[in-house]
């Protein structure tokens, strides 16, 4: 029988509310909020409320994708990564630095934000950073 | 009071009735839901009273019915204050439960507690540790009513301008089994936008806690805008009791609840 209640916090925003993941035979089933979480109290979001979803859900990304012939093939990370670098390349040499914006995250560190707004300013030249809450 | 639970716990696990209790267990600091399977290994089990009585109290019914549902070959004990036994003889009686494979175990409230949450009868009919309290009226209802009928509206309406949508009340709330809510279909909220339409959203989810909400608080608990949800199901409790002489969980479940819900429309 594998029934477990997993303390966990939400990987949405910044605020990181503490709430248990109900596990039932290796699936989630259900959020539960934290009563004793002197950060939520008990309380939650509607993301917080149906985080239990998007981890098992058949629309989430798992490998990266290359949309060739129009459609989506699993390539390696070399592969996306090379693709991407030489799109980045072009896009800013054809239209100027400022056609392209980047999204931060409120769920990563500040030093991978640091690196973020790095790349941004300092590799593509413009100052287009924004936040994953504008999505 | 927790070593009592803990006793007749370790009792009904070491004899094989049940194959698990649901219960409260600190961990990591924090109290959550727990399953206890070893007669052996229940430290750290708690009853839900933190700082003040009552404040760790989670939706254990609501767990109970899936865990239930899951392993159909065995029996579950359940930790229940007066509430979770009404919550158990409602949901036992619309056939969400089955009465053999479920095994209370209750917990009598403090007077205290039972203050804070206006309760009418803050007791299982059994129970192994608490004492009986003496029962509430609603008084946070009457306040209301003392009120014209224009300053209360304004009042309701100013409430639910404070509400984000979270769906918290009916997530947390043991009472919803729906599969498919009203809240959550577009032909009769706006889905996907805020905020709720105000009153119509909260109307909505009032009338349907009509012969089904059993009073434990939970929704008024897990509301981040602190809206006194408890209060007006209290309220539609009293109108359903005075139409159909019902309030779910107290006295004899009604029977026809699984096909005909409450009856017939009241005609004046």
């Amino acid at each position: 029988m594998d029934y477990r209640n997993v303390l966990t916090t939400c990987t949405y925003c910044g605020c990181g509310c503490t709430f248990y993941l109900e596990v039932l035979d290796g699936h989630l089933v259900n959020t539960i909020p934290c009563k004793t979480s002197n950060l939520n109290e008990g309380k939650l979001c509607v993301k917080g409320w149906s985080v239990h979803e998007f981890v098992e859900s058949p629309n989430r990304l798992t490998q990266p994708l290359l949309r060739k012939d129009g459609k989506l093939t699993p390539v390696s990370w070399d592969e996306a990564l090379d693709f991407t670098v030489k799109r980045l390349k072009e896009i800013k040499e054809a239209n100027g630095p400022d056609s392209i914006a980047f999204l931060a995250s409120a769920k990563v560190t500040n030093e991978e934000n640091y690196l973020i707004q790095k790349f941004a300013r300092a590799a593509v030249g413009t100052n287009n950073v924004d936040h994953c809450a504008r999505l | 009071m927790v070593e009592k639970i803990k006793a007749r716990v370790q009792e009904l696990l070491a004899s094989g009735k049940i194959k698990g209790f649901l219960g409260l267990r600190e961990r990591y600091g924090h109290v959550g839901p727990y399953l206890f399977t070893d007669p052996n290994d229940l430290d750290g089990m708690s009853v839900g009273d933190g700082a003040k009585p009552g404040d760790t109290r989670y939706s254990l019914n609501k767990q109970l019915i899936r865990l239930v549902r899951c392993y159909q070959d065995d029996a579950f004990g359940v930790l229940v204050r007066g509430c979770d036994e009404r919550g158990l003889k409602t949901l036992i009686a619309s056939n969400q439960l089955d009465p053999a494979r479920v095994v209370p175990v209750g917990l009598a409230c403090p007077q205290e507690l039972a203050d804070a949450c206006e309760c009418m009868k803050p007791y299982p009919d059994e129970y192994v540790a608490g004492e009986q309290a003496e029962g509430r009226p609603f008084a946070g209802v009457a306040q209301i009513e003392a009120m014209a009928m224009e300053e209360r509206f304004k009042v309701w309406l100013a409430e639910f301008a404070k509400c984000v949508k979270c769906y918290g009340c009916r997530d947390v709330c043991p009472m919803c089994y729906c599969k498919e809510c009203t809240l959550g279909s577009k032909d009769f909220v706006n889905v996907g936008t805020l905020p709720p339409q105000n009153p119509i959203f909260h109307i909505t989810r009032a009338l349907h806690m009509a012969g089904r909400c059993i009073d434990c608080g939970l929704c008024s608990e897990a509301c981040p805008a602190d809206i006194p949800l408890r209060t007006l199901y209290k309220k539609i409790a009293d109108l359903v009791d005075q139409e159909y002489q019902y309030r779910p969980g107290y006295g004899e479940p009604k029977a026809s609840l699984t096909i005909h819900g409450l009856g017939d429309a009241p005609q004046h």
